[in-house]
Parts: C-alpha cells; sequence; structure tokens
C-alpha cells in the first residue's frame, strides 16, 4: 500500500521535475535573468511570501487582495446568475425570453469589455460607491474598482448561469412526478426535489466560473487605477524587467487557482457524490 | 359506501407533438374500478395505457371526459393516490428510511412518527436493513421495494403502477410479482396497474383490461377467477395467456396492415 502510494507521487512528480531541469538548465545557459530567472531565485521569491518586493507590498499581501476583488465580483456574478438560470430552467417562457438576448453575450469575451467598462465607471471604486473618502477603510474599498468587479463578474457569469439553466433543464420529470403524487406543494417540489437536483450540475457552473473569475483577474488589474494585485504585481514587475517576480507571480496565481479549483472538488465530492454514483 | 372507488368516464386524450402533429392517444375510454380491485391494463406500447394512469394519478388532464375519485373530479395529483414509476422514482441524495418518509414529510408529520412508519413500511419490503443505504446501493429490484414502501407508507386509497417491474430481469420481476400479492393481501388497496406482460397481468390481476392502439380505446375486460397463488403451469392460465396475446397480435397485425398500405 504505501510502496504503491509512492510510485503513485513519483508518477505525479516525473513531469514537473522534468521541467524544473530544464528551466534549471536553461537559465544556467543562456545567464540573462530577464529572460529567464534562475530557479533559486524564483523559489527564493516564493518561499518568503511576505517580503516587500519592488516597493509594492509583499507577494502575500498582493494575492490577498486579487482574492478579495474576485470573491466580490464572482459572488455578485453567483447571486445573480443563480437564480436567474434556476428561472430559465424552469420557466420555459423566461428562457424564450432571455435566452437568445444573453447568448449573444456569451461569446463576448471579459477583456473586450475592458474600453467600454472604463468609459460607465473610470476609476470609480467601492469607496466612491459607499462614500468613504478617508481612513482605513477607504483604503481597503478603493482597493477594489468598480471595473474590476465587473470584469470579474462577466468571467464568472456566464459559466455560473449555463450550468444552473442546464440543472434545472436536466432534473428527471419522474423525480418531479412522483412528488406530486405523494402530495408535495410547488414549494416543497421547488426546495426538496428540483433544486437538490440541480445543485450539483449548479455547483460544477460555480466552479468553473471561480476558474474564469480568477482568470479574468490579470486583465482586470491591468485597467487604470489599479496599484496593487497579482496581476498589477506581473505587469509591473514586467516594466522594470524583473521576470524572477512575474514567473513568481503567475506561479502564485496557478498555485491560488488550482487550491480555489480543489475546494471546489471537495465540497462536490463530499456533498454530491451521488450524482457520479447513480444510475 | 359507494363500490367504485374511482370512476372514468369519455376519456379522450388528444396530443401536440413538437413537430405540430396531433397525436389520438386515448378515445372514448370509459372504466369503473372496484374498491379492493386488482386491475391490470394491458395492450401494445404507446396504446396509451400509461397516459390513462397519468390521467388517473392527476399528472395529465383528459383532453375530454372525466375522473372521479370518491365522488370528485380529480384535477391535480392527490396523495390518496399512490402512484409507483417504472424507475428513477427514488432521490439519490437520500437515505432509503428519508426516501420511504417523503410522503410524510410533506404531510408535515415529526420525525418520530416518520421513523416509526419508514421502519414498519421498510419492514414489509424486506428491507430492514437497508434503511440507511442509498438507492444507489441497491440492485432494481430493491429500488422498486423501496418505491412500494414509500407509497403505502403515504397510505393511499388506490396504488397507480406503471410498469412498476417492467425495467427488471426475468427471475426478480417474478419475485416481486409474488411480494407485490403477498403485500396486497394483507392491505387490500385497490391497485390499478399497467403493463405489456400479458403473463403478468394474468398472474396478478382480477381484471384485465385490453386496450387498442392509435388511438387507444378499451378493447375487452376479461374476469380471472383463478384463486391465488396461481400456478402458470395451470391450463387456464395458459389458455387465457393465450386469448389475450391473441387479441394484442392481431392489434399490431391490423397497425402493420395500415402501415403497408400507407406505404411506410
Amino acid at each position: 500500500m504505501n510502496l504503491k502510494s509512492l510510485y503513485k507521487f513519483a508518477i505525479i512528480m516525473v513531469v514537473p521535475l522534468f521541467l524544473f531541469s530544464l528551466w534549471w538548465y536553461v537559465a544556467v545557459q543562456i545567464k540573462n535573468p530577464v529572460i529567464l530567472p534562475n530557479v533559486e531565485d524564483v523559489i527564493e521569491l516564493l518561499s518568503n511570501p511576505t517580503n516587500n518586493l519592488i516597493s509594492m507590498g509583499s507577494l502575500a499581501s498582493n494575492i490577498i487582495v486579487s482574492l478579495v476583488r474576485v470573491i466580490v465580483g464572482y459572488c455578485l456574478a453567483a447571486l445573480i446568475a443563480i437564480p436567474m438560470g434556476i428561472l430559465m430552467g424552469y420557466y420555459s417562457l423566461v428562457h424564450n425570453l432571455l435566452n437568445n438576448f444573453i447568448g449573444l453575450f456569451r461569446p463576448i469575451p471579459p477583456l473586450a469589455w475592458v474600453p467600454l467598462v472604463l468609459a460607465w465607471f473610470g476609476v470609480s471604486s467601492l469607496a466612491t460607491l459607499t462614500g468613504i473618502e478617508h481612513g482605513q477603510w477607504y483604503i481597503y474599498l478603493n482597493n477594489i474598482k468598480l471595473s474590476m468587479i465587473f470584469i470579474i463578474f462577466i468571467g464568472a457569469f456566464f459559466p455560473i448561469l449555463t450550468s444552473s439553466i442546464y440543472g434545472v433543464q436536466s432534473v428527471n420529470k419522474t423525480l418531479l412526478d412522483s412528488a406530486l403524487v405523494l402530495g408535495a406543494k410547488s414549494s416543497e417540489v421547488f426546495g426538496k426535489i428540483l433544486l437538490p437536483a440541480a445543485a450539483p450540475s449548479i455547483i460544477n457552473g460555480m466552479r468553473t466560473g471561480l476558474g474564469v473569475a480568477w482568470m479574468c483577474l490579470v486583465a482586470a488589474e491591468m485597467l487604470p487605477g489599479s496599484l496593487s494585485g497579482v496581476g498589477y504585481l506581473i505587469t509591473h514587475a514586467y516594466t522594470i524587467a524583473r521576470t524572477d517576480i512575474v514567473i513568481a507571480g503567475m506561479i502564485s496565481i496557478g498555485l491560488v487557482g488550482a487550491l480555489l479549483d480543489y475546494l471546489f472538488r471537495f465540497i462536490e465530492n463530499k456533498k454530491f457524490s451521488w450524482q457520479h454514483l447513480a444510475r | 359506501m359507494n363500490k367504485y372507488v374511482a370512476v372514468i368516464k369519455n376519456i379522450d386524450k388528444t396530443f401536440v407533438t413538437k413537430k405540430g402533429q396531433a397525436i389520438h392517444a386515448l378515445q372514448n375510454v370509459s372504466l369503473k374500478i372496484k374498491n379492493n380491485d386488482f386491475v391490470c391494463l394491458v395492450g401494445p406500447s404507446g396504446c396509451g395505457k400509461s397516459t390513462l394512469l397519468r390521467i388517473i394519478a392527476g399528472l395529465e388532464q383528459a383532453s375530454t371526459g372525466t375522473v372521479v375519485f370518491r365522488g370528485q373530479p380529480v384535477t391535480k395529483p392527490d396523495k390518496r393516490l399512490g402512484m409507483i414509476f417504472q424507475e428513477y422514482s427514488l432521490l439519490p441524495w437520500r437515505t432509503v428510511a428519508d426516501n420511504v418518509a417523503l410522503g410524510l414529510e410533506f404531510a408535515g408529520k415529526p420525525i418520530s412518527e416518520r421513523r416509526e412508519v419508514s421502519k414498519k413500511f421498510l419492514d414489509l419490503v424486506g428491507l430492514t436493513d437497508f434503511a440507511t443505504s442509498y438507492p444507489y446501493e441497491l440492485s432494481g429490484g430493491m429500488r422498486q421495494r423501496v418505491a412500494i414502501a414509500r407509497a403505502l407508507a403515504n397510505d393511499p386509497d388506490v396504488l397507480l403502477m406503471d410498469e412498476p417491474f417492467g425495467a427488471l430481469d426475468a427471475h426478480t420481476r417474478i419475485l416481486l410479482q409474488r411480494e407485490l400479492l403477498r403485500i396486497w393481501e394483507g392491505n387490500r388497496k385497490t391497485i390499478v396497474f399497467v403493463t405489456h406482460s400479458v403473463d403478468e397481468a394474468v398472474y396478478l390481476a382480477d381484471r384485465i383490461i385490453v386496450m387498442s392502439k392509435s388511438p387507444g380505446r378499451i378493447r375487452d375486460i376479461i374476469n380471472i377467477n383463478m384463486p391465488r397463488p396461481r400456478n402458470r403451469a395451470n391450463p387456464l392460465y395458459g389458455q387465457l395467456s393465450a386469448r389475450i396475446l391473441d387479441m394484442l397480435e392481431e392489434e399490431v397485425a391490423q397497425l402493420s396492415t395500415v402501415a403497408i398500405v400507407k406505404g411506410l
């Protein structure tokens, strides 16, 4: 058993170790840290995430700023997309009313919204919205620009909406019928049958949506008015030729994204294992 | 008390398919169902027997005609009219016991009563040890037993069964037919049972309603007076089966003649 898990671990490590050696070898050969920094430098940066970098705060604090932005935009998207998706899945009238219209927006990449979003929101932030103009809270809230939230929102919105619609539409009609003949009221059919049956699909869409939201982050943090966040850290490090920080930032984005994905998978496996096992 | 628990009168049902084609599923179906009766509906596939059952259950509305249940017309599902489906009717995220107690939960019964009743009916169908299992952990036959327990836990007056054993293998099917009769003998619920298996109908029913196809009509009603448990080796059993099979064969033959004439 132990040997088996060791073997499995070794298999997982083969490709990363190979790439790391390749990186290490090439970096030593070309001796130009702007093109490819040494592995040690990047590891050094990653293993001290609280060190202050190029007067922009630490890697950790920038990740937290980014996370907060993503969570705000993402929660907003989920709050609107899930009820909307459920309504569209349940009522064919709502579906017919909205689906084609929404279908026009779906293929527009979040980045294409940037000019419009800037025209709409400029550099206004949550601080502008709440009217707070001083103090510690101002600093926090001013970091969360409306334009960024919107870009992240757009990224997360469509995957969540689509899978909410699909989740409700693909609920087995026999489940609904059998609840009705057992005397369920329509609110009970909705809450005890329809929602739980659609939940795995909705959660799956929320996972995809979070992934997309996190990917939109760099685009969002390249917008004017941005002064922090991993996305900004990367673009700023690039302008001063600190490729090691760029790569450290990229690896952090990858790690955090994978962690978020893992969290959702964990919930899916814990709560919704019936979905894969049901026949 | 009225002798008839449900009276089905002049039911007509026309569907419109997605392509806009009108399909005449049922034509002038009238039927009286007696208290404690075990009625089987047999007919070629597509004869509207499941549709008729769904109309009785209140899950679908007839185009014309009425179903009167205990003096009241049926317009929506009623928990006194229990229904068992062919498959996939158990909630996969709930344990067997919670599935059985579903109707009681909708009725707002307290948890202690739900537990007690669900245990009683799981005992009845022989699944006492599976109370905390999930439906996906059970075989097809066991799942149908749970579905039966769930319907009975709601204490309906009439049990509508829509090909409940249709998805099971032959052996399990015979076992469950025997089980169903044992349970029925204990509580004598009125049962309306849809099947396409003539053998199943002859084994179970007091009365067999033979339906014809396109549009679905009642072709014949056959009373079976053989004592239960019925022996499949009994010559009468064989004669009855053969007679009904002949009727169904005629139905199918007629249809294919029509198809040939129409050039289909």
